[in-house]
């Protein structure tokens, strides 16, 4: 087990030392130059020049990506272009609390959400509730989030004002402030995955339902309570774990969205942010960040598929 | 003498609810088992044996249901219990054992505690307790390291082993009535032959009544007191399992024993009776008799009026009501065709010292290097001579379809060659000529997969007349209706798809296909074991009858070691990618054997009841293809080993007066002094 997690760590090592390679060099080929967007558009060439020079944007493009590697390990990650020269870490580690937040809000309404609904369609197989949460949940995977973000707007805030439709909130809000401002944008968030997971629990169940060892637990004499409990539901949620773990990575790209519309200050509307103003650093700093969550998420969805799985377990 | 009755079905009769409308499954069955009494109830796929099984303890499909006749146990009427009643008598005095271990135990609790479960809900024991009793009851099963088993998860174990779990499960609370389905169907014939003695020891130690499912006619010769044949739903003739077999008194039943290959030298090569035709569907029966379409003594009365069970003697009945025409009929059934093979001296086809070893498989990151090689054949030299049998006979995993696949070329052999009358072959098949590939032929294990299902028979059998013959459209079309009717199929097959025929049919259209370029040699890949017994003895004859006409070669390969006896003239038998022993049909069922062979023949249930069967049994598994063996391959599980030299030296070829060539280090005469001959029950007559 312990030589299974290493490995998993040295793939997740590789796969964010290419992603790394591929964000630096993508921004570089971004047209537009560094030097004289720092310095505007009516800049002495001289100055550029030298700011060139400071920057490092002479040297080869190699020694600019291992300088640049080396200084975010140590977590140095630069100055903002755009916002004079603050530096790029705080900003992104305050910001990627606050998706954090919204993350887990929306994680604890889908999949638990999820995992009822599924559980609820397969034990009533082709009967209606089953064949309303099947086709909801198929639709709802066809729809993007900033389409269910306006129908929510719409009706809970504009329409029965329950909700703010706008989620700013200050870096000095407490909790009671944040809350009521969570729940649009994390029931936005949790929609596709909600489906998903209800989708994948619905499947996994009904298989295991309809398995040999379901009708062996049966002719032990078991009840079927003790049946659902004790031989279905750990085999037909282990699929549904290792997607909800993954999710946490769809969760992200997700986010990028959501925030927008509802102006909520997480990393998503950072990176929008930076994009924006081409604001090299802080676009490399939060796209590693969501490539580095990506992976950690992945990770921890094989290590709990093999800790779940005997097969894995022993092998 | 008269034990009580455990389980009594009267007149029962189990329908199911489909879109099509209802299927009558079962349709008034009537049997009584007693304690101790183990009742066979045997039947080919489709004839409902399971339902009736599984029906009978009250299991059912949300769709069925039982539709007339009643149940009773211990006494008590459970024909209208529900689940929650029927909860405390399922594995407390119903135990179950299943067809297929490893699907029927759950993947991912260890074995001990899905055991132990058993004891826990219906003894209210606490885990410790219950864990205890679990391997205190698997120790009873003669299982090895039984705590150590126990804290396993059944991935981690064989067939066999998992088929002990099992049993023990449905033993640990001592119930009165154990039913197994078809227990070792799944199994290889040694384990098999290792579970069966498992349940006899079992039937003397508790008292349980047995109720044993299967299509296997010789396991039921050997495990069972009384049996019950079952044909589409009905019940045809029940009795004691000996008077059954030596005087059958139903023409399904008599067909069906004609159909078994007997293990008899003087029957070998010789026709089977079969039966005409297939089980009909549950949705379309038959009027009259349900067997009448398919009986040889049917008449018109038969097809008019269903007949029922009735007693025809102390503890027999017969559904069939000319039963006293049974004894005449059985003997003219006795009188069977031989088709001996002229046996010539030169080869067809020669294998020398054919050899396939695979690299282990290595990751991106797995170093692949120090990793033992996958041999899946060691040195193999075999021939078969012009119009003769070889058959190749040997467990899973003994490398059989290997050989198969690098003499046709589908698979490059690492060492070694492939000889078509004397000529090398290219090891490549895409390297062979097409006047080398026309004379090579292949029927397959599977008929149904191995058919294009979007082709209709015409187009699968006119496909190797286009490639390998100048025949013309029409003579091409004359030519298949010829080959249609050499493998008795009628002509208006010509246009229908595969899915509109049986199994049967689909496999005669895949020796069709094989016979079409007319080959030298056809290769035969399992051909039989996806059918059932009486649609396999119409297809042993039909290879009889078209090597008489054709004189092919035959190369053989099955498990089955009765039938690979009863057509071939030559054997091979195989362990671990080795041949251990290679000679004539006869002589190597007779002593001297190879210690593999004989425990292979010792493992073989007998469909005599009669017959005493030598007790060899082989332990622990075949050992990983991987595994870096210096001496002999079979030496790690041989009841027989001789010495030092066994481990360290590879085998000598010994050559037995009968040019029967055999691999072991124990000397000829030792090997002639075997522990009793398998065929004293034949040589006794």
């Amino acid at each position: 087990m312990l030589k299974y997690l290493a490995r998993r760590l040295g793939f997740v090592l590789i796969t964010l030392l290419v992603s790394s390679m591929i964000i630096f060099f993508s921004t570089q080929v971004l047209p537009g130059d560094v030097a004289q967007m720092i310095l505007g558009r009516f800049a002495r060439p001289e100055a550029v020049e030298a700011l060139r020079v400071k920057l490092g944007l002479n040297e080869p493009i190699y020694v600019q990506y291992l300088t640049w590697l080396k200084n975010f390990v140590q977590g140095d990650w630069g100055l903002s272009l755009s916002t004079n020269n603050y530096p790029v870490a705080p900003m992104v580690w305050e910001r990627l609390k606050n998706s954090f937040i919204l993350a887990m809000a929306a994680f604890v309404i889908y999949v638990p959400g999820g995992i009822l609904l599924g559980l609820w369609a397969a034990l009533r197989r082709n009967k209606a509730a089953d064949h309303i949460i099947s086709v909801s949940s198929l639709s709802l995977i066809g729809l993007p989030e900033f389409v269910t973000g306006v129908i929510l707007i719409a009706i809970f805030s504009l329409k029965l004002g329950w909700l703010p439709p706008s989620s700013s909130i200050s870096p000095t809000a407490t909790l009671p402030e944040i809350l009521p401002k969570l729940v649009l944008p994390a029931i936005t968030a949790a929609l596709v995955s909600l489906a998903y997971i209800t989708r994948m629990t619905r499947a996994s169940t009904v298989e295991a339902l309809y398995s040999d060892y379901v009708r062996t637990a049966y002719l032990k004499g078991l009840s079927p309570r003790q049946v659902l409990f004790r031989h279905v539901l750990r085999n037909a949620l282990m699929p549904t774990v290792t997607v909800a773990a993954i999710s946490i990575g769809w969760l992200m790209g997700g986010l990028v969205v959501t925030e927008a519309l509802f102006s909520y200050p997480g990393l998503g509307r950072l990176l929008l942010f930076a994009i924006q103003r081409r604001d090299l650093p802080l676009i490399q700093a939060t796209t590693l960040l969501m490539a580095a969550i990506f992976c950690l998420s992945n990770m921890l969805a094989d290590i709990i598929y093999a800790w779940l799985n005997p097969k894995i377990r022993f092998q | 003498m008269t034990r009580p009755k455990i389980l009594e079905v009267e007149n029962l009769s189990i329908s199911y609810q489909t879109e099509s409308g209802l299927v009558k499954a079962v349709r008034r069955v009537s049997l009584d088992i007693r304690r101790q009494e183990s009742f066979g109830l045997v039947g080919e796929s489709g004839s409902g044996k399971s339902t009736l099984a599984l029906g009978s303890i009250r299991y059912l499909a949300a769709n069925g249901r039982i539709s007339d006749g009643r149940i009773n146990f211990m006494g008590e009427d459970i024909t209208d219990y529900g689940l929650a009643k029927m909860s405390k008598l399922w594995g407390r005095h119903i135990g179950m054992v299943y067809q297929n271990p490893s699907l029927a135990l759950n993947p991912s609790i260890r074995i001990g505690w899905q055991i132990a479960e058993t004891a826990q809900i219906h003894r209210g024991l606490d885990k410790k307790a219950a864990w205890n009793e679990a391997i205190m009851t698997m120790a009873k099963v003669s299982m090895p390291e039984p705590e150590y088993v126990a804290s396993l998860y059944p991935h981690q174990l064989s067939g066999g082993m998992l088929q002990r779990c099992v049993i023990t499960m449905a033993l640990l609370n001592n119930p009165s009535l154990l039913v197994m389905d078809e227990p070792t169907t799944a199994l290889d014939v040694t384990t098999q032959a290792v579970v069966l003695d498992l349940v006899s020891k079992l039937k003397q130690e508790y008292d349980s009544a047995i109720f044993y499912i299967t299509h296997d006619l010789a396991v039921v010769a050997q495990i069972c007191d009384t049996i019950g044949v079952m044909y589409a739903g009905e019940l045809l003739e029940s009795g004691p399992t000996k008077t059954i077999f030596r005087d059958p008194r139903h023409p399904y039943t008599l067909s069906l024993i004609g159909s078994i290959p007997k293990f008899e030298e003087d029957h070998r090569k010789r026709s089977l009776s079969g039966i005409k035709g297939m089980i009909p569907s549950l949705r379309e029966l038959p009027n009259g008799c349900v067997f009448s379409p398919r009986c040889f003594m049917a008449d018109e009365e038969c097809r008019r009026t269903a007949p029922t069970l009735e007693e025809i003697a102390p503890d027999r009945r017969s559904a069939c009501p000319r039963w006293r025409e049974m004894e005449e009929r059985r003997k003219e059934m006795e009188k069977t065709k031989s088709y001996p093979a002229p046996m010539e001296q030169t080869a067809a086809l020669a294998v020398d010292s054919l050899a396939k070893h695979y690299a282990p498989i290595s990751g991106a990151l797995r170093r692949g290097a120090g990793k033992a090689l996958i041999k899946a054949l060691n040195s193999v030299s075999v021939s078969v001579p012009k119009g003769c049998t070889l058959g190749i006979v040997g467990e899973s995993g003994c490398g059989k379809t290997t050989l198969l696949r690098s003499i046709t070329g589908l698979i490059e052999p690492t060492e070694g060659e492939v000889r078509l009358d004397d000529e090398p072959l290219a090891p490549k098949v895409t390297k062979r000529p097409r006047s080398i590939l026309k004379k090579i032929q292949m029927v397959f294990q599977n008929p149904d997969a191995s058919l294009n299902p979007n082709q209709t028979i015409a187009k699968c059998l006119e496909r190797p007349l286009k490639i390998f013959t100048d025949l013309g459209k029409a003579d091409r079309k004359k030519k298949i209706l010829e080959i249609l009717d050499s493998v008795n199929l009628p002509s208006t097959y010509y246009s229908r798809l595969p899915g509109e025929l049986s199994g049967g049919e689909m496999q005669r259209v895949g020796i069709a296909r094989a016979f079409a370029a007319e080959p030298d040699v056809i290769l035969l890949d399992e051909p039989l074991s996806a059918l059932d017994v009486s649609v396999q003895a119409a297809l042993v004859n039909l290879l009889f009858e078209l090597q008489v006409a054709n004189n092919p070669s035959y190369l053989f390969i099955s498990h089955d070691l009765a039938a690979v006896h009863h057509i071939s003239d030559l054997i091979a038998v195989m362990y671990l990618g080795r041949v251990v022993e290679f000679g004539l049909a006869e002589a190597i069922f007779k002593p001297p054997f190879h210690p593999y062979t004989e425990a292979l023949l010792s493992a073989i249930p007998n469909p005599d009841p009669d017959a005493v069967q030598t007790g060899i049994r082989l332990e622990g598994t075949v050992p990983s293809p991987s595994t870096i063996i210096k001496g002999c391959a079979f030496r790690s599980r041989c009841p027989r080993v001789y010495g030092p030299q066994c481990a360290d030296e590879p085998p000598p070829m010994r050559m037995s007066a009968e040019d029967d060539r055999i691999f072991c280090h124990i000397p000829l005469e030792d090997l002639a002094r075997v522990q009793t001959s398998p065929f004293h029950n034949a040589s006794a007559r």
